[in-house]
């Protein structure tokens, strides 16, 4: 484990061999935005929205699978970067059904949160208006596709953390959707062990607790953190 | 069998088919099985039978002969010609008379046949693909021998790098870097992957390779596995080609029983063993970490590079990956050696290149010139040019990654470089000919419905950005669209370019970047004035779209 | 499944096999290969349904899948399909009676035939509105 010096947006960081620019980056202060990457789950790079110029290098790379190299020159914003991630978020928003002002996690939404830091007050892209149902047939929890930005998040950690693997993602594309196990109402899943793990990593209102009114929903993201370093270093510490 | 072996059975072979009076070849490749081949293959050899001429005239299928929109098409060796359009009441005089049927005879002097360079395609038509025998005659599995006796690993990947073979699949890395690169990698345990998973619309250059001569790619992928140290391979072949698997199937027993596959090949210490696996309709599997994934098992989607499959590919192990036509090369590259290979192309890119030629043209089929042939070559002298009075409008290379080329562009060599300098790709082979009834924007459109429904759904700007971008263009064709909508299709498009995840989302944009780039009027035209200058979309109440 | 060793990257075999065996991929179906190759029920609807040549439905007697390739696409596949559609059912269902299932196929390598349409496995080449309505007539659709 070696130390490593690079210069992320003009300032000088240090990181250990083996991190990534992203982790090494919020460490220093630097907060590039994300969607797909929570703390504690194996990153798939898929959101695009951390991706960041690396000097000397062509394409932009997703700062959260981007291992940190010595003498690295990074830049996490710059107009261009800034263009593309509100892009993103504009078709996220296009995608779905995003209605903020009736959502359980309003004010607490990252996804409301990135348009609020990148400054989109408005879309200009033709919203899809999917068809989509809300499935709430668990107890506790409930699952709105119409607010699901496809981060699989809550697949990762129920596979990964939970060991359960309830969640998976049916069909492609557009078409894309979180399922439980054979596509069954969540409340009728067999393997689900109702943890609910997948509800606090869930970035948006898609995966929420039953019972909250609008805004009412606060996501708990530690405790992710909580069992990872208790698993790996056993320490119990948040 | 040793190698001695093989060049007995290969003299032996050559000897028994020099002595029939007449060999009949008939086309059994999927084009012209579709207008009746294999009737016409069976009432020969039912005539064969009736003649009495059984052990003197023997006919055989193969893989394909070219020129497809002549099919049912059957080659003589008594008269060494071709014949198009072959019914079953042929059958008697293609027999014994073939002299007979002039009206139907080809004119194999005509600039379809002579502008052409066959190396990939040198035994398709010429071998039946389903006797092993037939390749080992044409001088099969050779190469192999020479690589296993001769060369050793080390210097056949010399060949290889000397060659300057490029990947066919489409980017067109060098394929002797990528081996060395497998070659290096420490450990017992590699693979050899060949991806044939040929997925563009209107290319079918891999699938007549597979069907018409299958030994080839298994030879091209075994001496790649000597090459890098590999033991186990797989080819990666699209659900929807039965008759390709089918053949490949027979051609893996037949090779394993000849011992020129699985364990001591030629009677050395070299063992190989090929598994099929067949894909299940993914255009994105094309990519090869998504076909990685598929091959193990999971949903086919990419994952970010690096690592590279050379360093971390089929369950975490170093993998090669090349596609059907770049194995196809192999073993006369070999055979020849690299400086024979490098003698035929260009600077940059060496060899030769099939093409799928498809649409507004007089002669569809499948050729293969050198590189660096100019397009109006493969266009007007080998395919005939545009039927029916219209004039020529575009042609579109590399399928939906690709571009489309105007008129003026005509006599760009085809190379590499120089399809990426007028903003289309290589590609894998199509080639589609439009004519002046085409409308550029629903052309686009149609590329980007493709994006769409292929899309693997793990990233955003692709998921999402292609669905953008078709709402946009299907309004475009509809007359409803605006300036400020054109505005942001082209964001749109660098978006998807610079941001996507994988291949399928980068060159997404590229039919809409190269249709602005050439033919903006048409979309001002469809923007402004509600008006399509080829008549063919909307805005009466006709779509010109496929859903 | 033996054959495979119960071996979980052997999912897409297996499917393949069931759904040449059974015609179609029932839900009860999926729930035992998942239990014999010791898969998430997830993972098996997951990759089911992410490729296309998987079936969760039953076929109807007789299929048409309308080749939508660049070359039959210029050659005017999009009108055959509309005719087909316009006769029996959209694109990618079948029939209320289970009579005629329709499918759009990506390019099938036949560019040569364009427009092609597969008819019960089998390749009819140039097809035109007419000639399929005809086709339709035949098997005795309304």
């Amino acid at each position: 484990m070696s130390v490593v010096t690079l210069e992320i947006d003009g300032k000088v960081c240090t990181g250990v061999s083996g991190e990534t620019v992203f982790d090494v980056a919020w460490n220093n202060g630097v907060k590039i935005p994300r969607l797909c990457h929570i703390g504690g789950l194996p990153n798939i790079g898929a959101c695009r929205l951390c991706l960041v110029e690396v000097e000397g290098q062509k394409k932009l790379l997703p700062a959260c699978i981007t291992p940190v190299q010595e003498g690295m020159v990074v830049r996490t914003w710059s107009e261009k970067l800034i263009a593309h991630r509100r892009l993103i978020v504009e078709l996220l928003f296009a995608e779905r059904n995003h209605v903020c002002s009736v959502c359980v996690v309003n004010r607490n939404c990252e996804l409301q949160d990135l348009a609020v830091e990148l400054g989109l007050d408005h879309i200009r892209l033709r919203y899809q208006f999917p068809k989509l149902v809300a499935d709430t047939s668990h107890e506790r929890f409930g699952l709105d596709h119409n607010r699901c930005v496809l981060c699989t998040r809550c697949v990762r950690v129920c596979d990964e953390v939970e060991g359960a693997h309830t969640w998976d993602v049916s069909r492609r594309g557009a078409l894309s959707q979180i399922i439980a196990d054979l596509g069954e109402p969540w409340g009728e899943s067999d393997t689900c062990t109702s943890c609910g793990k997948c509800v606090q990593v869930c970035p948006t209102g898609a995966l929420f607790e039953k019972g909250k009114a609008v805004s009412e929903m606060r996501k708990d993201r530690g405790f992710l953190k909580y069992i990872v370093t208790a698993r790996e270093k056993g320490q119990w510490i948040r | 069998m040793t190698v001695e072996e093989l060049f007995d059975q290969q003299a032996a072979e050559v000897e028994r088919q020099n002595a029939l009076e007449n060999r009949i070849y008939c086309c059994t490749a999927a084009g012209c099985v579709s207008c009746g081949s294999e009737a016409v293959r069976k009432a020969i050899g039912e005539e064969i039978k009736s003649q009495g001429l059984t052990g003197k005239v023997e006919v055989c299928g193969t893989g394909c002969m070219g020129l497809c929109s002549k099919g049912p098409l059957v080659r003589t060796s008594k008269d060494d010609a071709l014949y198009g359009g072959v019914d079953v009441s042929n059958a008697a005089a293609l027999v014994s008379a073939p002299e007979t049927l002039a009206p139907l005879r080809i004119d194999t002097s005509a600039p379809f046949f002579i502008k052409q360079k066959k190396i990939v395609l040198g035994n398709s038509g010429r071998v039946d693909p389903e006797k092993i025998m037939d390749y080992i005659a044409a001088g099969g599995y050779q190469a192999l021998a020479r690589a296993c006796t001769e060369l050793g690993p080390a210097g056949t990947l010399d060949e290889v790098k000397k060659s300057g073979l490029r990947g066919r699949g489409g980017a067109g890395y060098p394929t002797g870097l990528k081996w060395e690169l497998v070659a290096r990698q420490p450990g017992d345990v590699k693979y050899v992957v060949c991806n044939a998973d040929e997925g563009d619309p209107g290319a079918f250059m891999d699938r007549s390779v597979l069907e018409g001569d299958p030994h080839r790619v298994l030879e091209g992928m075994a001496i790649a596995a000597y090459a890098v140290g590999a033991q186990q391979g797989y080819i990666y072949v699209r659900g929807e080609y039965a008759l390709a698997i089918q053949r490949l199937q027979l051609a893996i027993r037949q090779a394993e029983r000849e011992r020129l596959l699985g364990n001591r090949i030629l009677d050395s210490a070299f063992q190989f063993r090929v598994d099929l696996r067949i894909g299940a309709g993914a255009f994105v599997c094309g990519e090869e970490t998504a076909l990685l994934a598929s091959i193990e098992g999971r949903r086919g989607q990419p994952r970010p590079r690096p690592p590279y499959p050379p360093e971390a590919g089929l369950w975490g192990k170093p993998t090669l990956i090349n596609n059907v036509e770049t194995f196809a090369n192999i073993p006369p590259l070999i055979q020849n050696g690299g400086e024979w290979f490098a003698s035929t192309g260009t600077a940059t890119s060496k060899g030769t290149k099939v093409f799928a030629l498809a649409g507004k043209i007089a002669n569809t089929g499948l050729i293969e010139v050198p590189m660096g042939t100019p397009l109006r070559e493969i266009l007007f002298d080998i395919g005939g040019g545009v039927p029916g009075g219209l004039e020529f409008k575009a042609a579109q290379t590399g399928g939906p990654s690709g571009g489309c080329i105007p008129a003026e562009f005509l006599d760009t060599p085809v190379d590499y470089e120089s399809l990426a300098r007028i903003g289309s790709i290589m590609g894998s082979g199509g080639l589609i000919v439009m004519d002046s009834s085409s409308c550029m924007v629903d052309v686009a459109r149609f590329f980007m419905e493709f994006c769409m429904d292929e899309s693997c759904g793990k990233c955003i700007p692709c998921r999402a950005g292609t669905v953008q971008m078709h709402d946009i263009l299907l309004r475009m064709t509809k007359g409803e669209a605006s300036s400020r909508d054109m505005a942001i299709l082209e964001e749109l498009c660098t978006l998807l370019r610079e941001t996507s995840l994988c291949g399928l989302g980068q060159t997404a944009p590229n039919p809409v970047v190269s249709t602005l780039r050439y033919f903006r009027p048409e979309y001002e035209m469809h923007i402004r004035d509600h008006r399509c200058p080829a008549g063919l979309c909307e805005m009466k109440g006709n779509e010109g779209g496929a859903r | 499944m033996s054959r495979h060793h119960y071996s979980g990257d052997a999912l897409i075999e297996v499917l393949h096999t069931a759904q040449e065996l059974y015609g179609f991929l029932s839900p009860g179906l999926l729930k035992s290969i998942a239990r014999k190759l010791r898969l998430p029920p997830s993972r098996v609807l997951g990759v089911a349904t992410f490729y296309h040549f998987f079936s969760l439905k039953p076929k109807g007697e007789h299929t048409f899948v309308v080749c939508l390739g660049t070359a039959c696409y210029v050659a005017g596949a999009p009108n055959v399909l509309t005719a087909l559609e316009h006769r029996s059912t959209k694109a990618g269902t079948t029939t209320a009676d289970g009579k005629v299932s329709v499918d759009g196929a990506r390019c099938i390598g036949s560019c040569g035939l364009a427009p092609a349409v597969i008819y019960n496995g089998r390749i009819l080449a140039r097809v035109t509105p007419e000639s399929i309505s005809k086709e339709l007539d035949r098997i005795g659709v309304e």
